[in-house]
């Protein structure tokens, strides 16, 4: 609630909010929102010359290549953005908060190698390791979402190796251990607590990360597979006809572009309300 | 020092042959199966075999890992399956134009990242500060190929003032550089502000205004170099994000590099190139650290002592 306040006082993250209420009643909404079938390519959504039709009074963002509704299959859309968006950062976050406390924790040779091991996977190109497991594998909502979050927990896990160490150098963390406290009370009840903040700060901030992801990887062809419609994918259908219909790049990557932008604002207020030592930081 | 490099270098090998393991086991456990692609559809059986066993494919794994790294030691990092040529000749012919983007990315990067950041910073809290915050805000959230695709509609299908594709001439290499750029301006402008101020409110700042230095020269001499260490090291972290931004770009602009190479590769389950064009990736990702780490000492002697 406190945070939810402090949250309203500013206004790029009121807007940063309202984006991703809206993104989110969008994906919820779709079905009695949307004015046409996402997928029903229609007799009269192609002109004469079989061209897609322009914005306008019928269908308000145009038509696509196959004659379908564009505003449909954006709200559409938003399901497939939101959904990659938190299996993945669930995932991500998850892996990154069970390595990075293991590891921040247990030190010794298990902390050292875990450590070893998300530097190594720091060395690696993420987005080219993403499209080369995502080509080839076979396309779907669900491997997309994979393999971003085995891109994405790495930086998680580093954050929260850094934040483990420091919280069991503190002194309630001795105490607890002076009562006798085991060590999974002590991981599960006094750690993991104090780690909700910066879950929420990077599982937030990783959806922005993950929509433009998923957009390139579908751009690209390899991610969510037509027909089911991906705010990437509708780009990547029409990108050949993007001179004559320039709308049909525009609109998704309007979409593409705020809602990243909205989830980054949301992300980076919460993390200065969360963690004030922060305040002003890139 | 050179203990501390000494160190660093054997890390880097280790952190390399860490990447070739990795990558060589999520290739070869994928279903993806290299041989039947080189086959065609209609192939028999015993064709793929044969394909498999010319290749090396039915060997153990490990067996094959093995006889790579002994490759990878000696430089050879194999022949491509499709174009049956030495992969690292590949990825030489295709550097050069890589780096040219890259070089060109960087530069538009840094100029307008530091330009606006440092003029935020000049003007914290301001009307300027809050528009260039918020338009940095913008580009790192932009996706890349949306912006390839716009620059394109608009600068050369409509304006005409650049090619819509290809490589060689000045010309070329805008559309692409500023799709890199551009986006990656944000990071800087952020960073170069944050720094700005950190350097700003300090005492000696208020020494040189105090000797009544003119403001540019405060700013220039004073403040400037010890703003730049945070700009350094992000340039070599930032190395690694290009190598991946690259394949889009160049699948954008038909851009003749690595990433091309790459994404050609990827389709055809070319193992081999995929493996080199990540190597080559992971390792311009640790030799940007690297300097990154080197040359900070330089520009700023107290961390020498650590």
């Amino acid at each position: 609630m406190r945070v939810l306040k402090e949250l309203c006082r500013q206004p790029a993250a009121v807007f940063g909010l309202v984006i991703v209420l809206a993104v989110v009643f969008a994906a919820i909404a779709a079905p009695w929102l949307a004015p046409y079938e996402p997928d029903n390519q229609m007799f009269d959504g192609l002109t004469l010359e079989g061209a897609p039709i322009p914005p306008g009074e019928q269908f308000m963002l145009g038509t696509d290549t196959l004659g379908r509704d564009l505003l449909s299959r954006l709200l559409y859309g938003a399901r497939t953005s939101l959904i990659i968006g938190l299996v993945a950062n669930g995932i991500a976050v998850t892996i990154g908060l069970f390595v990075g406390v293991t590891a921040g924790y247990m030190r010794g040779w298990v902390g050292g190698l875990l450590m070893r091991f998300t530097d190594l996977m720091m060395a690696f190109p993420a987005l080219l390791l993403a499209i080369v497991l995502a080509a080839i594998l076979k396309p779907s909502l669900w491997i997309v979402a994979m393999v971003i979050a085995l891109v994405n927990w790495v930086q998680v896990a580093r954050i929260v190796y850094t934040e483990t160490r420091g919280l069991v150098e503190r002194d309630f963390i001795m105490a607890e251990r002076a009562l006798g406290a085991g060590n999974a009370r002590i991981v599960l009840l006094h750690i993991l607590p104090h780690l909700v903040p910066t879950a929420i700060v990077w599982g937030t901030l990783g959806i922005a990360t993950t929509v433009l992801l998923e957009a390139t990887l579908s751009f690209l062809g390899i991610g969510v597979q037509p027909p089911q419609p991906s705010w990437g994918n509708i780009i990547f259908e029409s990108q050949s006809y993007f001179q004559a219909a320039p709308w049909l790049v525009f609109f998704p990557g309007a979409v593409i572009l705020l809602t990243a932008l909205a989830f980054n604002l949301v992300g980076d207020a919460l993390r200065d309300i969360l963690d004030p030592t922060q305040r002003g930081r890139g | 020092m050179a203990m501390l490099l000494a160190k660093r270098l054997v890390q880097s090998c280790l952190i390399l042959l860490g990447v070739a393991a990795i990558t060589f086991i999520l290739l070869y456990a994928l279903p993806a199966d290299p041989a039947r692609m080189l086959a065609g559809r209609s192939a028999t059986a015993q064709t793929v075999e044969n394909i498999r066993r010319e290749l090396g494919l039915d060997q153990p794994l490990l067996t094959q890992f093995l006889h790579y790294l002994g490759n990878l030691v000696q430089g050879d990092l194999g022949r491509s399956y499709a174009q049956k040529t030495e992969v690292a000749t590949l990825i030489m012919a295709r550097l050069p134009a890589t780096l040219t983007l890259m070089a060109a990315g960087i530069f538009v990067e840094v100029l307008f990242g530091l330009t606006f950041g440092i003029v935020a910073a000049l003007n914290r809290g301001g009307a300027i500060d809050r528009i260039v915050m918020a338009s940095a805000f913008v580009g790192v959230s932009a996706p890349q190929f949306v912006v390839a695709l716009l620059l394109l509609y608009v600068f050369a299908a409509t304006l005409g003032w650049f090619p819509m594709s290809g490589y060689g001439t000045l010309a070329h290499v805008v559309l692409p550089a500023m799709t890199l750029g551009i986006l990656g301006a944000g990071w800087y402008a952020r960073m170069a502000r944050s720094a700005m101020i950190d350097v700003l409110n300090q005492d000696f700042i208020r020494t040189a205004r105090a000797k009544g230095l003119s403001g540019r020269r405060v700013v220039l001499r004073h403040a400037l170099p010890n703003a730049i260490l945070p700009i350094v090291a992000m340039i070599g972290i930032d190395i690694g994000q290009f190598m991946g931004g690259v394949v889009v770009v160049e699948a954008v602009y038909g851009w003749p590099g690595i990433g091309q190479l790459a994404w050609q590769a990827i389709q055809q389950v070319d193992i081999p190139i995929i493996m080199g064009v990540t190597l080559t990736s992971a390792f311009a990702i640790i030799v940007g650290n690297l300097v990154a780490d080197l040359i900070a000492p330089m520009i700023d002697p107290r961390i020498r002592s650590h």
